[in-house]
């Protein structure tokens, strides 16, 4: 079977009942493990879109300690479906956390050494101010009524999280897919809080075929007649079955077709011929049913909209006139871009692209293509070429910013 | 300063470089290399390899170091290093770079398996004021035994390898750079030789001597005027 996902990998079959599922769990957000605070008090968030939005709360996770003169400090960015429970068990799935892999003590970002601090992004649905809480002008949740947000508004308020904790500059950010949209909005608008970025398997801009994905995802959530024009909450109902086909859908473009051929092939799950049925006789059937299953018990069918939304409005090259050479001009930012051989989601001709803009800037640039075979999530993967060249970079950087480090 | 090789004389032209300890990681053109980039310099070694001359130059030179490499493990190698290296195919990769990026470009063994050493020393010398550029002699006394007196081509870089799977597409000698330098209006400031016992002297890039008894040469080469489009 390889190496495993945290969250994302598959603990098992499903049973054999279809996407439906228990129909998921209203889980309280609020009763998780982790710190909550509430920002943009005073003033609210100007949003891209021009709305505004505040008061925001988010809730964040930190391992490790933040040193003396406050320059350990490694924002994690999660991605899509991820949130700020990045290792040890999530408390709602019992399982690894989504970077457990990467992030713990001994591996590559270690609290022994960094203090990491990992926020449920803006929109998410794990206490971070999103469309399943509460609307503070009308005591009900927000559903369609949140405004439609962007990265540079999750970036945003991240900045504001780091504000609060009082950490000038960060010694670096960190994450991959979405997670390294954040990181390059971060590069590219706070290039003076941040020591040096880690974007994983990312890109400059969301692909045509990406927000077609993403558009076939609402699309299955929106068909729902549970999702009640995202009212649900109010209907008490839940549109399970089309959140479910939405990951089902998604988690395709998250392996790779040699992945899928050598974890199931065509296999048959538990049974000896098929069934001239539509139960799930393949065992990548029945896998797909329990990535769908399990996801809606953790995930907000509103919250996947406004995510995927804002991930298919990013657009760095646009926003700088179309001039990929002018986001990150005169950067003193050290970057490490790394990409994967299998991903076909943020291939490595899209990560280049960023190396392009890079060098077109002389800036300091690090980049690797990792071969693996595990697709897109390769970056979630314990892949050991992959694990050294983090570790390698961040001490590079480290030593370069003249710490010795504990 | 004599432009004679022959009078091997020890260490070589540049100074203390990183101490007898480190000379051992780099190859004796690397050291070479190494001993004539400014302390500070704002460096790029194209086919930079394990990382070997970056690691020296940004440790013990001061240097703000970068490579190319296109081979993965290799750059995986420098990246664990803590080196600044970009995965890719250096004619490809160069190209992105503004004019004037680096004070000196550095390509050391590497010309003669470009498909384009033309377009490259020129490339060179736009993202680069100064470039470094290091070849293998097939001029060298040996390599002329084994074509006239074997009938082969040699290959001196590596005696296994054969016409058909070496990667130095563009074998060439001492006196076939020079005279490329010559007809493309690079000076070379400085040229050294490289001896088969690893002993290293400036020479007059035209010398027959060098051409006959050096294993390798390095080139320090600026434009000869400041070019009207490619400066």
């Amino acid at each position: 079977m390889g190496p495993r996902t945290g969250a994302a990998g598959a603990d098992g079959m499903a049973n054999d009942t279809g996407p439906q599922g228990t129909g998921g769990v209203t889980i309280d957000p609020h009763t998780l493990p982790g710190e909550f605070v509430t920002l943009a008090v005073e003033a609210p968030l100007d949003l891209d879109s021009g709305a505004r939005l505040g008061p925001i709360n988010v809730a964040y996770t930190t391992h490790g300690t933040l040193n003396a003169d406050k320059s350990n400090a490694i924002l994690i960015c999660h991605a899509l479906t991820g949130d700020q429970f990045v290792c040890g068990t999530h408390p709602i799935t019992k399982r690894p956390g989504w970077w457990d892999t990467t992030v713990g003590p001994g591996k590559p970002l270690d609290p022994d050494r960094y203090f990491l601090i990992c926020p449920n992004l803006l929109g998410g649905c794990m206490g971070t101010t999103g469309p399943s809480e509460t609307n503070p002008a009308t005591g009900k949740p927000w559903g369609l009524d949140f405004p439609v947000i962007t990265i540079g508004d999750m970036v945003n308020v991240q900045k504001l999280l780091v504000d609060h904790l009082g950490i000038g500059q960060l010694f670096s950010v960190v994450g991959g897919s979405m997670g390294g949209m954040q990181v390059l909005d971060w590069a590219a608008r706070f290039p003076e809080r941040v020591f040096s970025v880690m974007p994983i398997a990312t890109a400059l801009r969301t692909s045509a075929q990406n927000i077609a994905h993403h558009e076939v995802g609402r699309q299955a959530v929106m068909a729902d007649p549970d999702w009640c024009g995202g009212r649900y909450q109010e209907e008490g109902k839940r549109p399970h079955r089309g959140l479910a086909v939405a990951r089902m859908g998604a988690h395709i473009t998250y392996l790779s077709e040699t992945a899928l051929t050598r974890r199931f092939g065509r296999s048959l799950q538990a049974r000896d011929r098929v069934t001239y049925g539509f139960e799930a006789d393949f065992q990548v059937e029945s896998y797909l049913r329990h990535q769908g299953i399990t996801f809606v018990d953790r995930f907000d069918a509103n919250s996947y909209l406004y995510i995927t939304r804002a991930m298919d409005y990013f657009d760095m090259v646009e926003e700088h006139g179309g001039v990929a050479t002018e986001i990150f001009a005169g950067t003193n930012v050290r970057f490490g871009v790394i990409s994967f051989t299998s991903d076909w989601m943020f291939p490595t001709a899209e990560n280049r692209e960023i190396v392009k803009a890079l060098n077109g800037v002389g800036a300091n640039v690090s980049f690797v293509e990792i071969e693996t075979d595990h697709g897109h999530d390769s970056f979630l993967m314990d892949v050991a070429d992959y694990h050294r060249v983090i570790r390698g970079f961040l001490e590079g950087a480290a030593e370069l910013r003249g710490e010795a480090g504990p | 300063m004599s432009t004679e090789y022959g009078n091997d004389t020890p260490g070589g032209p540049g100074g203390p470089g990183g101490g007898a300890g480190f000379k051992k990681r780099i190859r004796v053109d690397q050291q070479l290399i190494a001993d004539l980039v400014p302390a500070g310099a704002r460096v790029l070694d194209v086919g930079c390899g394990d990382g070997a001359l970056l690691y020296h130059l940004s440790h013990f030179k001061g240097a703000d170091a970068r490579g190319i490499e296109i081979n993965r493990a290799r750059v995986a190698a420098c990246l664990n290093q803590g080196l600044s290296v970009i995965q890719g195919d250096a004619e490809v990769e160069l190209r992105d770079y503004p004019t004037g990026s680096f004070d000196c470009v550095v390509l050391s063994q590497t010309i003669q398996a470009v498909g384009d050493p033309k377009g490259t020393l020129e490339t060179l010398l736009r993202i680069g004021n100064r470039a470094v550029v290091s070849i293998t002699n097939g001029g060298y006394w040996r390599n002329r035994v084994r074509f006239a007196l074997g009938g082969r081509v040699p290959f001196p870089d590596d005696p296994g390898e054969s016409w058909y799977d070496t990667a130095n597409i563009h074998p060439c000698t001492i006196r076939d750079f020079v005279g490329l330098a010559d007809e493309m209006g690079i000076k070379i400031e400085k040229c050294f030789a490289v001896r088969a016992s690893g002993a290293t002297r400036e020479v007059y890039p035209w010398s027959a001597a060098a051409n006959l008894f050096a294993v390798q040469a390095v080139f320090v080469l600026g434009w000869r005027s400041a070019p009207s489009e490619a400066g």
